[in-house]
Order: C-alpha cells, then structure tokens, then sequence
C-alpha cells in the first residue's frame, strides 16, 4: 500500500545547520499493516511521515501509495488517500468552524469542492452517529465550535475526520502525546478500534515504547534517518521494553539515553 | 441635523460593501490587505472614465468590479506563487495601481458633474441624491449579503474559511490552500473596487487619492460592528458589518459637527482603530482578577 524507495531528506542543505534527516530510507506496508514507529528526538519519525504527506519535498527517492508514485505531488493533492492526526490537537481541526463543519470538510477530502451546500441534512445524520460511537456526547454538540473542545476531544474528532473517506493510508504523529494518560488511553483506543474497523494502513509515531509493543502488527524504530529495527508478527507480541532498549543498543551502538522515551 | 443622519447613513451603505470586502481577507483569511486603498481608487478610477466617456454606468461600475478582481488576483499571486509575506504584496500592488489608476483617468482626478450615474435612474423617480443613494446602496448591500451568505455556505466558501481558520489543517483535507487566499483575495478586492465606483459616482468625482487610510476605515467598520452588534451566526456578521459601516459614518458625522476639524478625521479614525484592537488586552487584563476576586471574597 505504501512504498518508500530510498529517500533523503536534507534540510539546511550548504549551512553549518545541514542537518541529513531522512537517509536512504526505504519502507514497504502491505495492506491492512499496522506499523509503529518509535525513535529518540531527531532520529527523522516525524520528518518521514511529513515527507509521506507531502509537507516536504524529497531531495531523493521516490514514495508510491497504493501503487500510484505520488513524489511530485503537493501536499493537498495527495490528501484525498491519506488521513493525518498530529501532535497538536489545535492543529487537526478549524477552532473557529463548528464540529459538523469540520466533519463536512473532510467528508469531501480527496473531491472536487463545488458550490453545492457545504454542508446536507443526510450528513448531519451520518455525523451524528458516528459521533455518536465516539462516546464523548458531542452528538448533541454539531454546532458547537471546535475551539470549545477539549483536546481529548479535538484529536478523537480529527481521528473520526482522518477516517470519514476512508484513506489508503493513516497517518498518526505522536497523536496522543500532547494529552494526559488516561486520555491517550481513550484515544489510542479509539485510534486502534478505528484501524482494525476499516482495516486501514496505519503508520503510528508514538514515544511510547509501551504503547509501540502493544498496538500495531509490526515496530520499526528510527536512528539518525535510517531504520535500525523492523520486527513483525510473531516476535513483536513476545517483545518487552527491555528486549527493545537491548536491541536498540546493539542496533545504533550507543545507550538509549531519552528522558522523554524512558519515562514514558 | 436629520440631513447630516442621512448623508452619514448613505454613505455607510456605499461603505458597508467594502466593509464586507476587508472583512472577508482580514477575518476570514487573516491577512491584513492593504490591496484595497489602490483597488478602491481603481474601481472609482475606472466607472468614472467610462462613464465619463460615454458607456452605461451600470456597465461601467461592472467593469470597475473586475478590475478590483483583478488587482486582487495580482496580489494574490505575488503571496502565493512568488511567496511574497501577505501585508507586503498588498503594498506591492497598491504602490503599482497609484500608476495604473493615473494611466486609467489619463489625470489625477476625473469629474462627473451632470453625467448619469447608476443613482440617475432613481432620481428620475423624484428622489433626491441623498435618497436615491441610499436606496441603491442598500439593495447593492442587501444583494451582496445574500450571495456571500450563500456562496460562504457552500463547499468552496467552506474551503475558503477553512483555509483562513487553519491552513495546515485545510491542506490535509486536500483543500488547496494557495487558490483559496487567491479567490478570496480577488472577492474582497472585486466588492472594495464596486465600493471605489460606487462612491465616485455618489460624490460625483473620482481622485486617484481616494484609497489613501481606506483599510483603516475598512478595519475600523469591521471592528465597530463586531463590537457593538453581537453576532451569533454568519448572516448575522453581514448585516454587523453593514451596520458598522454607518455606525462610523455616523461617529465621524458627530465629530465633525462637534467641531473637530476635518484635517484631524485620518488620525481620530487611526486612534479609534488601535483602541478598538487592544481593547481585547485590556479586557483579558481586567475580566479574570475580577471574577477571581469576586469569589474570593465570596468564600470568606
């Protein structure tokens, strides 16, 4: 579903800041793969999916999604066949545009914007019970502005928005890590439910080496732009979090030593 | 008194329209565009020649609302394509239409004294210019507030809005975000050009001065009407916006018959605007140690 053939991505390119993010990466998902991608800071996670996205534009390589090359395509172009949740849960959703306007945009994700009705009395029911699923009440709350939401809220509403047309591909940045625990519980929850549903290609940044080893069919773990570790199946249930560190330590050389990852 | 009312009243419905046209690249997409004070000179640049030669002026003021489009598109594509920073595109473009509105009058100013004008047909009805102004401008603005109504309803308006609100998020819904600010930069710009024709037509000259402090004008009627009137939905935020055109009208109408000389009118307008816009950090300051107050001493 997703082809990644031997990218880089350098930013800062002839500065003293040259900074060489991705490195001859390459990366396969099958269909219906769910892939979880951990990594300390700056070993290139989220400048990989960006790059899937088309936020960046590759300085080599090329990215095929579904069998279609998508390298030269911008960003709003390639939308139509992927879903994206970020880190920021401001950053999903319009604050300012009401929660079935919201829904109604990316509802039309990936089709000609016409001037037909923004937005039907058919959708509306559609929203509604599809809200409704989400067990947080906003049903009742079509109107309600976005910005009155909680985060909690905001990133469980963008996972119901990056799953409305169904996507080739899901994206998910460290969607939960701007939350509080047991909030990102819920919402990894509702991320995995959401997945296994429309069994929807998934790639999960996540800084939690728990959540990595529990969800998803298959981990993959970044080092300095390169992939230093991809475990499937069989030996991804059996992993623990001190079977990963050993394994990144031999992987890249040196000690895990990520504050953030560790605690975490 | 009761024709001073007037006059301000008339003059704020020609205003309302752009109003609407700043409010819709200042609140809607959120750049300051400073496009307008060449473009409102612009249309009134060219109704006046046209008319002034001869053509229809209901044509006439149709042709001056696509040249405002037209500037907007410029500006528009000196944002988007060449990545210029927004509020210094607009001034691009402004500091161009100065010249192009010259070549356009052939002169800096063009009169209209005893030509027809789009108020004419009305007049011919036993209307005075007064009323037949106001009565034009106030469908011209009932018009334009149904169709914006409806086309920012629609799923392009809604991309549009979207795109202002936040354009990353807009973009991962596969909206293109960069032909978004160009069609609504090239709107806003079309409506203040129609306001440029219309106004040159209602004082019968056009000057090639005409745009200069107009955004701030534009900004100080879209900040009056948000402030004063309440609005809950959009529809609601039009007719806000019309009734903070001649709210201002009026203000500037009762200075000036107070007696503030009318040399000051630019920097009272450009004070009214700076307190209007930290009037929300004043009140954020103030609102929160009240109530927390309040409940303090509530408790005890």
């Amino acid at each position: 579903m997703l082809k990644i053939n031997g990218i880089y991505k350098v930013f800062n390119s002839g500065t003293i800041n040259e900074k060489v993010a991705l490195r001859n990466l390459s990366l396969t998902l099958k269909e219906g793969d769910f892939v979880t991608l951990i990594g300390g800071n700056g070993a290139g996670k989220s400048t990989l999916l960006n790059c899937v996205a088309g936020v960046h534009p590759l300085d080599q390589g090329s990215i095929l999604i579904g069998g279609r090359d998508v390298t030269k395509l911008s960003e709003h172009k390639r939308a139509g066949e992927i879903g994206r949740v970020f880190q920021d849960p401001m950053m999903g959703t319009a604050a300012n545009m009401g929660i079935e306007e919201n829904l109604a945009l990316a509802y039309r994700r990936g089709h000609f914007r016409s001037l037909k009705w923004g937005i039907t009395n058919k959708e509306r029911e559609l929203y509604k019970e599809l809200l409704s699923h989400l067990g947080l009440g906003l049903e009742t709350r079509l109107s309600d502005k976005v910005g009155l939401l909680s985060g909690g809220q905001r990133q469980a509403l963008t996972l119901l928005m990056a799953t409305l047309q169904k996507p080739k591909l899901l994206l998910l940045d460290e969607h939960t890590a701007a939350l509080d625990p047991k909030t990102a519980d819920k919402v990894l929850q509702l991320s995995n439910q959401l997945v296994s549903e429309h069994n929807l290609t998934t790639l999960m940044v996540t800084h939690n080496m728990r959540h990595a080893i529990e969800y998803g069919n298959r981990l993959i773990m970044m080092h300095e732009g390169r992939i230093i570790l991809d475990i499937n199946g069989e030996e991804k249930q059996k992993l623990t979090v001190e079977d990963l560190l050993k394994r990144f330590g031999k992987a890249s050389g040196e000690e895990f030593a990520n504050d953030r990852v560790l605690l975490a | 008194m009761l024709q001073i009312i007037l006059g301000a009243v008339s003059l704020g419905l020609i205003w309302a329209v752009m109003t609407i046209g700043v409010y819709i690249t200042y609140r809607l997409l959120e750049i300051a565009d400073l496009t307008v004070e060449g473009s409102l000179a612009m249309g009134a640049a060219i109704a006046a020649y046209s008319i002034f030669n001869g053509m229809n002026p209901y044509q006439a003021t149709g042709l001056a609302l696509l040249g405002g489009m037209a500037a907007g598109l410029i500006t528009g594509l000196f944002h988007t394509k060449l990545k210029i920073p927004a509020l210094l595109s607009g001034i691009l473009t402004m500091i161009a239409l100065y010249s192009i509105n010259l070549r356009i009058m052939g002169k800096a100013n063009v009169s209209l004294l005893r030509m027809d004008t789009v108020y004419t047909d009305l007049e011919k009805l036993g209307m005075n210019h007064t009323n037949s102004v106001m009565l034009f401008a106030l469908i011209c603005v009932m018009g334009l507030i149904g169709i914006l109504y409806w086309f920012f309803g629609t799923e392009t308006g809604c991309a549009i809005r979207a795109t202002g609100a936040n354009h990353q998020m807009a973009r991962a819904q596969g909206i293109n975000t960069n032909n978004m600010i160009m069609l609504g930069l090239v709107i806003s710009n079309g409506l203040v050009a129609l306001c440029g024709a219309l106004i040159a037509q209602s004082q019968s000259f056009a000057d090639v001065q005409m745009g200069v402090g107009s955004i701030v004008i534009g900004l100080a009627s879209v900040i009056i009407g948000e402030v004063i009137f309440n609005s809950k939905n959009f529809f609601q935020k039009l007719i806000s916006l019309a009734l903070g055109a001649i709210t201002y009208r009026l203000i500037i109408a009762i200075v000036l018959k107070l007696g503030m000389p009318a040399n000051d009118l630019k920097m009272f307008t450009a004070l009214t605007v700076a307190v209007a816009l930290s009037l929300p950090m004043f009140r954020a300051y103030l609102r929160p140690m009240n109530k927390a107050i309040r409940e303090e001493t509530q408790d005890a």
